[in-house]
């Protein structure tokens, strides 16, 4: 059986991972691939930490993050779609009309 | 209406409020009426009130209105009293108070502000009425500190005039510094007797063992406060500076306040306080010394000034300190006798001054009158009443008050014949004085331009007033007639109740006393026909030797007409270094740099903060990120890595 410690190690570099494109990636599409990432590390620590700690309540919680997440990746999508068509561009830097 | 004895001080205030509030707009026709109305009737007020105090026999009338304030065991209450003290001083302050208020009507017809001086007048008589019938000193501080304000309101009556508004602000401020005094000893009288109700505290005091001459006892502390205040008040030395000055207020101000009635709150106060003072032989040493000397010193000054009210002024000074000198070797009644007739006679004097001045145009300097007497007769007559009431001719008032108080002088145990020596002295001055302006205003050829200054008697509402004074300061003295005649002196007697009968008795005395006493008075009216008949000499015979005599004694001269220079001294003493403090320490250091510094480098550290945090909000979603991150990050350090990490830190987290 691999060791609790593993997941979560495996999670925070994954987290790390999603986090680190977050903040220093342009492209929107990018930047969304990588709130799922950091999504899905939290995931995987929730199954781990459920499992080592023999309890269902951290399995549900995945079920209901996976559903936002199908919900935000629907809505995002949709955003990100209408932004290339007004604006011809996915550079985050560029679509700053609420900056003061 | 002894038992409604607020009634008295109470319609003054509302004619002040009445007139204050609504007056602007009003004929000076109904500005009298409220005027006149509500102080004439609070004089038959007092009237009756003292009639029936007197029917009714009691030594002292004293009742509780309401109760003011209550601390603890303290309990300053509205309390009005009324014994032959009090019954003294409210006849003089409400009768004198409204002929000079009838005066007031002819004498400011055509001038400015109508409303605004009677609404002032009328609230002056509320806190003297309060002061004289307060029933403990707490009360009687309410009108000591309210006759100041309506002083200061009064003397900056012109107060377009820098003169006036600048001798206003000084008359308040030298009073402050009395006031200060007064507080002090009234904190110390309820130290040490838990109560500052008269009645109470001089039940306490009478008892107690005084101090010893020279000894500086709790009495001897205390009395000596309270005539500090009373020296601001009345103007003794070496507060006095302030009353020459006030006589830029309106003359039947200077009438009214700075002679009859106001500036004898001093006097009154340390005869209320009589008890205490006799406790204390070094305070009353000091008040006869305090007394004697102001009486000398300002009637040297009297002898030289030219401006009309000057002289009545430095009067006026040099009076209270016989008032004063009276106090001081324990001759209370006389001190408040001549307090009366000195009310009297310089109520007289100063509104007949006033008719002089209307007469002539507002010319008050006396160089240029002249030859008045033919031409404002009723004037003249009047005020030469005063003159000789004033300089202690005989049957006129003043004679027998100040003979005794130079009996009482001259048979004091401290310092008698110095001080009986230069209160004779003083006398012959005041009469000098007093017969130089008579001549030089009303005697000799007219010193004016006839055809510019076109002199008239004036109107009947300013010469009744002067007339009824003119009576007044006749018959005022008579109580003491029979002292002469080895019976008793009235006066003295009236007041025995309150100052004790010790002082009746030696005025009935033994008939040794009594040649002494008559020998006394004989020299006293010697004295005052000396007086006369140089200044006669000189302004009336030979006016070219009062020239003569001012330039071989100039450098007196020019001392004197400088008032000693007292005013430029405290101007270089105290008032310069304190202007120096004030602007150099006090401005520029405390308040420019240290407080405004303080409040505008808060500002300005307010300011910066902002200028450093607003470049993190710079609108940029993914610096928010970054910000999140580390914050999440410098969480999770706390929770884990701070020493004691691993016991619960937040609680839940372990």
């Amino acid at each position: 059986m691999v060791p609790t410690n593993y997941y979560i190690i495996l999670s925070a570099i994954l987290f790390g991972i999603g986090v680190f494109a977050f903040i220093f990636k342009r492209n929107i599409i990018t930047i969304f691939m990588s709130i799922e990432l950091m999504l899905n590390a939290v995931n995987l620590a929730f199954v781990a930490f459920s499992q080592a700690l023999g309890k269902p309540d951290g399995q549900v919680f995945v079920l209901f993050v996976i559903v936002v997440a199908a919900a935000e990746a629907a809505v995002g999508l949709g955003i990100i779609i209408l932004i290339a068509r007004n604006r011809q561009t996915l550079n985050v830097e560029r679509v700053d009309l609420l900056k003061l | 209406m002894l038992e409604y004895l607020w009634i008295v001080p109470l319609l003054p205030l509302l004619g002040s409020a009445i007139n204050g509030l609504l007056g602007a707009k009003w004929p000076h026709k109904i500005v009298n009426w409220v005027a006149l109305g509500s102080t004439g009737l609070s004089f038959l007020c007092a009237l009756e009130a003292v009639r029936e105090f007197s029917e009714s026999g009691q030594a002292l009338f004293h009742k509780e209105f309401f109760t003011w304030i209550t601390a603890g065991n303290f309990r300053a209450g509205f309390d009005l009293q009324m014994d032959q003290l009090t019954v003294v001083m409210v006849l003089v302050v409400t009768g004198v108070g409204w002929l000079i208020h009838i005066y007031a009507t002819g004498y400011m017809a055509h001038e400015g502000g109508y409303y605004r001086f009677f609404s002032y007048l009328n609230l002056f008589m509320f806190f003297m009425l309060i002061l004289v019938l307060a029933a403990n000193y707490v009360l009687l501080f309410v009108g000591w500190e309210g006759v100041g304000l309506a002083s200061y309101l009064l003397i900056g009556f012109y107060f377009l005039k820098k003169s006036a508004s600048d001798a206003g602000k000084k008359a308040f401020i030298v009073n402050r510094i009395g006031d200060f005094g007064f507080m002090l000893g009234t904190f110390l009288l309820f130290r040490t007797f838990h109560t500052l109700d008269f009645k109470a505290l001089f039940d306490q005091a009478a008892p107690m063992q005084g101090d010893a001459l020279g000894h500086l006892g709790m009495f001897t502390i205390a009395c000596l406060l309270l005539f500090m205040g009373a020296c601001g008040k009345s103007a003794q030395l070496p507060l006095y500076v302030w009353l020459p000055d006030a006589m830029e207020g309106p003359t039947p101000v200077s009438a009214l306040i700075h002679a009859a009635t106001m500036v004898t709150a001093g006097v009154y106060v340390v005869a209320r306080s009589h008890i205490l003072f006799r406790h204390a032989p070094t305070a009353m040493v000091v008040v006869a010394i305090v007394g004697c000397a102001t009486a000398f010193f300002a009637a040297t000054i009297g002898l030289v000034q030219t401006d009309i009210k000057k002289v009545l002024a430095y009067s006026t000074v040099s009076q209270l300190g016989y008032m004063f000198l009276a106090c001081g070797v324990g001759a209370f009644s006389a001190g408040i006798f001549h307090l009366m007739t000195h009310a009297f006679f310089k109520a007289l004097l100063f509104l007949a001054a006033g008719s002089v001045i209307h007469a002539m145009g507002g010319e008050q300097d006396m160089n240029r009158m002249g030859g008045l007497g033919k031409m404002i007769r009723w004037t003249y007559g009047t005020m030469l009443v005063a003159t000789f009431a004033i300089a202690g001719i005989p049957i006129f008032a003043g004679f027998f008050s100040k003979d005794a108080i130079l009996f009482a002088a001259f048979q004091s145990e401290h310092g008698g014949r110095v001080l009986y020596v230069f209160a004779l002295l003083t006398a012959l001055l005041t009469s000098f004085y007093m017969f130089r302006l008579i001549f030089l205003t009303f005697a000799g050829k007219p010193r004016f331009d006839g055809h510019k200054v076109h002199v008239h008697e004036s109107p009947w509402s300013m010469l009744g007033p002067l007339v009824v004074l003119a009576v007044l300061s006749t018959v005022g003295g008579w109580f003491a007639v029979p002292a002469f005649f080895h019976g008793p002196d009235y006066f003295a007697s009236f007041l025995a109740p309150v100052f004790g009968g010790g002082e009746a008795a030696v005025a009935a005395g033994e008939a040794a006393i009594h040649e002494m006493e008559l020998v006394l008075a004989g020299v006293a009216v010697v004295t005052a026909l000396i007086g006369l008949g140089i200044a006669s000499w000189l302004y009336l015979k030979r006016p070219e030797k009062a020239d003569g005599l001012a330039k071989s004694l100039a450098p007196a001269y020019r001392t004197l007409l400088n008032k000693y220079y007292v005013d430029e001294l405290y101007a270089t003493v105290i008032v310069k270094p304190l202007l120096w403090i004030s602007t150099n320490v006090l401005w520029k250091i405390a308040d420019v740099a240290a407080i405004d510094g303080a409040v505008n480098g808060i500002a300005d550290g307010a300011t910066g903060i902002g200028d450093l945090v607003r470049r993190t909000q710079s609108g940029n979603t993914r610096s928010y990120a970054v910000w999140v991150v580390i914050g999440a990050l410098v969480v999770i350090t706390v929770i884990f890595f701070w020493p004691g990490a691993g016991k619960p830190v937040l609680g839940w987290v372990r």
